[in-house]
């Protein structure tokens, strides 16, 4: 009541201070992303678009090829963030231990995140070449006679992801290390005198009590594995054949051959494919954090 | 035996560490230094003469000094994205976190597609070019600035939470305007997390690669990722030269990173716990 009285003070935080975020946002990043749904039902030349109906989205799932590339989205995108929360966690357990050397291991496990893919994706391609390569030389070496990393095609988009978790892990350890450092250490005290292991204390405090940064782990590397263009662009192309292509290297090469509108059909499909993996769940996180 | 155990583990992940993630970066550094037909053999030989200043003016000499246009570029760009993120991020952030409106979820919402949505590359490619911005540094900006501006926002609106109010309430008491309140009082007092947004965010757009193959083809507008995927194909006889390139895109973020540090660790848990 008292408020509607008084004359209305203007607040100190004004509503325009969004304005030029917002048109800059709204016009290169949400107008495109509205009117992909309506360009991905046409044939387009960029100039001028037919209404063909879901014409685009038929041939996409009737090419085995570029089924291929939504699988090998799944698969890569599941075992990047697979692997990133394994080994993102176990990193960050050693290195929050007390071990020698520490704070060097951290820095040089985090440095090749801020590393130029590009430049991370050709130094491996090099070193996995199938015959003079250093990694199947060091193999041979030990009497193991080393596959063709990227050269064959069952094997290619696997050995892409491994150099991804290279490249990658370190976010991940960075982000358990703070979600370790959160953790109460009376509880390993505690479970100490009652006589726990290791491995007990590992199971039954750190794993749930680390489960935030874990869902913040699974839910970025997701979204990175669904999205990865670069590393692969630069190791394989897609090839040998289309054996590593994923959404993302499909949409960029519909576009150079011009199919502008069958690009934009892959790109409405990626955006489908993650708002259903990470809408539920974020969802079932949220759900979960609010129970706990 | 307590005492030991901390030894054993520190030097068996040193080596496993070295070899893991140490070694590809000495291998970059001794194939750059090599000559053609030694790095051609792709092996942990040392180099017979350490041809580093040869290769290094062979790369920037190659393609018509292509390495100095694109490193002018690649400058620019993130010179001038980083500095319109850092100035609408943070006001958006600083509204976000102190007003409570109707427009507040709408904005967390832009905030949060913005994190998990990729763009829609050839409908921003017509929008570009029906506007006259394909292929310009301008279009290039205003897109790192529209892709990169919910990172930073997320950076800015946690980190204001810690801001007092009673700063602004007492600068408003004085009678200063809401955009002078933001700009001469909160806005120094952000100044850790816009150290953070500035080397996070310019390692990200210096090292980006899709959206300048997309948005910014053609020869005079290449950018530091785009000249060394080229060299790519162009060198695949001269490893030496090849691992010059990558060298020497491996070294500004080796030195930011040796600066900034701290601040990049806090910019990518923040960020991360928070999304």
């Amino acid at each position: 009541m008292v408020e509607a009285i008084r004359p209305k003070r203007k607040s100190p935080y004004p509503l325009w201070f969004f304005l030029p975020a917002a048109v800059i946002y709204g016009v290169f990043f949400l107008l495109p992303t509205a009117t992909s749904f309506w360009y991905s039902l046409t044939r387009w030349d960029l100039t001028t678009a037919e209404f063909i109906g879901l014409e685009n989205f038929r041939q996409f799932f009737s090419e085995p090829f570029l089924v291929q590339g939504l699988i090998n989205t799944l698969i890569y995108a599941a075992m990047t963030s697979g692997l990133k929360t394994v080994f993102g966690l176990l990193l960050a357990v050693l290195l929050t231990s007390n071990i020698m050397a520490r704070s060097f291991l951290r820095t040089v496990v985090f440095f090749p995140v801020l590393v130029s893919t590009i430049g991370v994706g050709i130094t491996f391609t090099v070193m996995m070449h199938p015959t003079r390569g250093i990694i199947n030389v060091a193999l041979d070496a030990i009497g193991i006679d080393g596959p063709g990393w990227l050269t064959d095609p069952a094997l290619a988009l696997v050995s892409v992801a491994l150099v991804d978790l290279w490249k990658g892990v370190g976010l991940a350890t960075l982000i358990f290390i703070a979600g370790l450092a959160a953790i109460n250490p009376d509880y390993y005290e505690a479970s100490r005198i009652d006589g726990a292991t290791r491995l007990q204390q590992f199971r039954r405090i750190t794993l749930p009590l680390v489960q935030p940064a874990t869902i913040t782990v699974v839910t970025l590397s997701l979204i990175g594995g669904l999205r990865s263009f670069d590393l692969i662009w630069a190791m394989t192309r897609g090839g040998p054949g289309f054996s590593s292509d994923v959404l993302a290297s499909v949409i960029y090469k519909q576009y150079q051959a011009g199919f502008y509108g069958l690009s934009t059909a892959g790109n409405v499909i990626l955006f489908a494919l993650i708002a259903a993996i990470l809408v539920p769940l974020t969802r079932m996180f949220h759900r979960r954090e609010i129970d706990q | 035996m307590r005492r030991v155990r901390p030894i054993i583990v520190g030097c068996l992940s040193l080596a496993v560490a070295a070899v893991v993630f140490v070694i590809p970066f000495l291998f970059i550094a001794l194939q750059a230094v090599k000559s053609r037909s030694e790095a051609s053999r792709l092996n942990f030989q040392l180099p017979q003469d350490w041809l580093l200043w040869d290769n290094l003016v062979a790369v920037v000499e190659a393609r018509n000094y292509q390495l100095l246009l694109a490193y002018f570029n690649s400058t620019i760009i993130t010179l001038f994205s980083v500095t319109i993120l850092v100035v609408l991020s943070a006001m958006v952030g600083y509204v976000m976190q102190r007003r409570r409106s109707r427009w507040n979820s709408i904005a967390q919402g832009a905030v949060l597609i913005g994190l998990m949505m990729p763009p829609a590359v050839v409908p921003t490619i017509g929008l570009l070019q029906s506007i006259g911005l394909f292929k310009t540094m301008t279009g290039m900006v205003l897109i790192q600035v529209a892709y990169n501006l919910s990172f930073s926002t997320l950076l800015y609106r946690s980190f204001i939470g810690t801001i007092p109010r009673d700063l602004d309430e007492a600068a408003l008491i004085d009678g200063a305007k809401p955009w002078q309140i933001f700009f001469r009082v909160v806005m120094p007092l952000l100044k850790p997390v816009t150290v953070t947004n500035i080397v996070v965010q310019s390692i990200a757009i210096f090292n980006d690669f899709t959206n300048p193959l997309y948005y910014l083809p053609g020869r005079e507008n290449v950018t530091v990722q785009l000249t060394l995927f080229n060299f790519q194909s162009m060198y695949s006889s001269q490893y030496n030269l090849l691992f010059m390139n990558i060298l020497l895109v491996t070294i500004p973020p080796l030195i930011v990173f040796i600066f900034f540090n701290r601040q990049i660790v806090a910019g990518m848990t923040a960020g991360g716990v928070k999304g």
